[in-house]
Formats: C-alpha cells, structure tokens, sequence
C-alpha cells in the first residue's frame, strides 16, 4: 500500500519536473510579457491572403481585423506597431511556430480547439465566428444549411474544418468541391461553378467586402468558432496580460471599431464581443 | 500503442479510400500518357516539319510548366471559366467526377512529355541501318516506326519509363489541390484534426507512398532486364 502511493509520488514529481524542465528548456526561460517589456519587440503570427482579417496589401503593410487585435495587444503589453514583425501563419503550421518559438504569438482565426490545447495555450477568445455561407448577390434559393438539397454545389478549403463539418452533416444532400484556397472558391462562386462557398462568417465578409453588390452572406450562422490568440503552452503571465488587452479593446470601442472598418462595408453585422473565458 | 493511432479511429478517415483514389489516378494517367507521349514522339521525328514544329514546342512548354499550376489550370481554368465539364451535371458526385477527370487530364498532359522525351531516347539506341532497311523494303514512316523503331526503343527505355510513372504516382498528390479525394486532401484533414500527433500522421503517409512506389520500381526493373534488347 504504502509502496503505491511513494510510486505515483515518485511518479507525480518527475512529470512535473519534466515539464518545467522542457518548458524553460525550449523558451529561453522568458515569457511574452517580459519579452514585450525588455526587447520592445515581438514577432506575431498573422495570415497574409485573408481579406478583412490578415492581408499583406500591396504596399507592404498588413490590414485586417487580426492585425488591429494584434497591434492592440501588443500596444498593451508596451510595443509600438514599429516594434512588431509580422509572420505568416498558415493554417497547418500555426503549433509548429509557436512551439519552435519562431512567433511569440499568432492572431490568425485560430479557433479554440481541444486537440489544439494540448500542444498550444490560448488567450481570449477575442471574436466569435460561425460557419455560414456565401452566395451570388441575386440568389435567394439558399436560405441556411437546411437549404442545401436537390444537389447544390458547394465550395470550401480542403482539409478545413468548415469542409468537414459539411461533409459530415450534409454530404448526402450536397456536392463539396475542395480547392485550395478561399479566393479559389470566389473565382467559382462568380463564374456560378458553384452555388455558394462555406467557412467562417467573418472570413467570408472579408471576401464579400471585395467585390460590392456581387456576393452576399445567408447569415445562418451554423457553429461556433472562438478564435483565440495562440502562445506557447502554461505562460499564465502573458495570457492573463492579453486577455486584459483584449478586456480593454472591447470596453473601449476599438474592437467594434476595427470590426466595422474591416469587414463592415460587406452588411456584416457587428456581434457582442464575446465573454473572456 | 493503441492510444498511439487512436487518431485513425475516426470514421471519416477512409485511409484505404483515399490510398486507393491513389492508385486510380496513376493507373488512368499512365495509360493516358503513355498513348500520348508515344503519339508526341512520333511527330517529333516525322519527316512532316509542321509536326516536327508541334511536338517540340508541345513538349518544351508542358515540361517547363510547374505540374501544380497546369492542374490548377484545368480546374479554374478549363472547367470554371471555359465551362469544359467533364461530367453529366445532373449526377449527384458530378463534381467528384468531373475533378477526377479534370486531374487525369493535367497529368496526361504534363506527364507525356517525360514519357515522349524517354522515348526518343529510346529511338537513338536503334541503328539507323534499320530504319534504312526497313524503308529500302518499302515501308512507310508509319510502319517503320510502329514495326521496327518503337518495340525496340520500348524495350531499352522501360527503366527510364518506370521513373516516369513513379514520379507520376507521386505527382498525383497534387490532384488534391483541386479537390479530388486522394491520400494528400485526406492527409490535410488529418493535419487540421491530429495536431497533436502530426509527426505520425506524416509517417503513416509516408509509409503509405513506399507501399505503393517500392513494389512498382521492383517490378518495373524486372520487367526492363527481362525485354532488354541485347546489343
């Protein structure tokens, strides 16, 4: 008996000592707050071809609604903008640079996910987003995801996770083509290859925001997506900071304001900010 | 090691579906490209200097185009903005369908031009005295190069020719890119999902890719020692 419990003792410290260990081992032993304070620098994830969120324009800066969050924060935490670098974030290597340390943290519709908990940490979420539909301005056949019978087309990003919510509730009253990437979609959406493309609404406001009076939301929003702000995994510190950043963009307006600059021109209606969890 | 591959476990990875939409899009592109590439080859040494003038410059602007922007090509391209479709669009997987054939078509195009390039290697190895033989008995350039040239450069290029088609079974990843559900679409599925057991996702693929590439080279060099033209 007594055995027992010396062993998960024994066992119990050398998990955590391993942790620790591995933990400061990989950072340097520094956290993003105290990066942000002593460097006055950060290097932050953010995607470069999402319209509305996170786009390179062709002048070289970087606009979206991701980038004023990021600016924000890291505004909050003591960086001028002149002191950010930016990273593309692609979707599929989003854990590998923040575990590689190669970006103190990304902003880049990065929904909370459980899977995702286990090798990352998230702040926030700063945005709730729902999965909806984008169709030609003139259609009005497509009303929600229950108005996808008599074999529509529909389009999204493969291995997105808007895809496979599709192919696993609606696949029998739906065509899914899988391209790769959004402005793919678009391309087909307005030559009417398909009926309507699917990701997150917000995304797909962005795009709508592009191109005037051709593209509409439906505005059934059908899941919930919470983008979170991904850092390396059990810095406490930093999170607790940049949920306050963002606690503090909310209360004070930029965050609706940022939102109705970025994807608003496209009839999207601004949500509540989302609670802090 | 069954929590290890629990990520398989979900019924939405048809791993053997996709391995298998593999091996369809190989096989059906081989076919199509080996037909093309040796009609390619026998206009870039007839004696007619128009199809002379058709095969060059065919094969010179396929093989310099990257493989990724001509299947893309064919997708918006071809289907989406020239409105080719491929498939009835009354069928319920006509997009599936029509993706599918789309992807074999990129392939034969770009892949003939490697397969029409070994060939005329091939053609080099056979004495010009044959050629002269044949037609001194009065055959045509159609027979002479059906009968006597092609079987004998067939034969001394089935090594370089099974490059070829690995390399094709490989490019097939890139057919996913236009949505059709082969190993590489499923595998982004998976990057999406198992981000916490990415390094075995990889490998499972990988693992997957050497099932199919090592048995074919090992049969493919058998096969060329087996016809080899002694000389």
């Amino acid at each position: 008996m007594s055995a027992a419990v010396v062993a998960a003792g024994l066992a119990l410290s050398a998990c955590g000592g391993g942790g620790s260990d591995a933990g400061s081992g990989s950072s340097g032993a520094k956290n993003v707050v105290a990066k942000a304070k002593n460097d006055k620098k950060l290097t932050i994830g953010i995607k470069f071809d999402q319209p509305g969120l996170g786009q390179k324009q062709a002048d070289g800066t970087y606009a979206g609604f991701d980038v004023d969050v990021a600016k924000y924060i890291a505004k909050e935490l003591g960086v001028e903008e002149s002191g950010i670098t930016w990273k593309e974030a692609q979707s599929a290597q989003r854990e590998d640079l923040i575990k590689k340390g190669e970006v103190d943290f990304i902003v880049a519709t990065y929904s909370i996910t459980d899977k995702r908990k286990n090798e990352v940490s998230f702040a926030g979420p700063y945005f709730i987003a729902h999965q909806d539909l984008l169709v030609q301005a003139d259609n009005t056949d497509i009303t929600g995801p229950e108005s996808l019978t008599g074999n529509k087309k529909l389009c999204s990003v493969k291995g997105s996770t808007p895809a496979q919510n599709v192919k696993e509730k609606y696949a029998k009253e739906v065509q899914l083509q899988e391209v790769g990437k959004y402005t793919d979609c678009v391309t087909s959406l307005l030559n009417k290859t398909v009926d309507a493309m699917t990701t997150d609404d917000v995304i797909l406001a962005g795009y709508a925001s592009q191109q005037p009076g051709k593209l509409k939301l439906v505005g059934k929003g059908f899941t919930d997506e919470k983008y979170g702000v991904g850092l390396k995994k059990d810095d406490a510190e930093s999170i607790t900071a940049i949920n306050n950043a963002i606690k503090k963009m909310q209360q004070d307006g930029a965050w609706k304001a940022a939102l109705e600059k970025n994807v608003g021109p496209s009839g999207y209606k601004i949500p509540e900010p989302p609670a802090i969890s | 090691m069954s929590t290890l591959f629990d990520f398989l476990d979900n019924p939405n990875y048809d791993l053997l579906g996709a391995f298998w939409m593999t091996i369809k899009l190989t096989f059906f592109s081989a076919i199509g490209s080996l037909i093309w590439g040796t009609i390619l080859v026998g206009m870039r040494v007839s004696p007619v200097p128009i199809m002379r003038a058709f095969g060059t410059a065919y094969v010179n602007i396929f093989r310099n185009t990257p493989l990724t922007v001509i299947i893309v090509f064919t997708s918006l391209g071809l289907s989406s903005t020239l409105g080719l479709n491929l498939a009835s669009s009354e069928s319920t997987t006509s997009l599936e369908d029509n993706a599918f054939r789309l992807a074999i078509l990129g392939f034969v195009a770009y892949t003939a031009t490697f397969v029409c390039e070994s060939l005329r290697s091939g053609i080099n190895t056979v004495p010009v005295g044959q050629a002269e033989a044949a037609r001194a008995l009065g055959l045509g350039f159609v027979q002479v190069l059906t009968l006597i040239v092609l079987p004998q450069a067939f034969r001394s290029v089935i090594a370089p020719l099974a490059n070829v088609m690995i390399a094709l079974l490989k490019n097939t990843t890139v057919a996913s890119i236009i949505g059709v559900a082969e190993a590489s679409l499923l595998m982004s599925d998976m990057v999406e999902n198992e981000s916490d057991s990415l390094l075995l996702v990889f490998l499972l693929f990988a693992a997957g890719f050497v099932v199919l590439v090592l048995p074919l080279g090992l049969l493919l060099g058998w096969v060329a020692k087996k016809v080899e033209v002694k000389r």
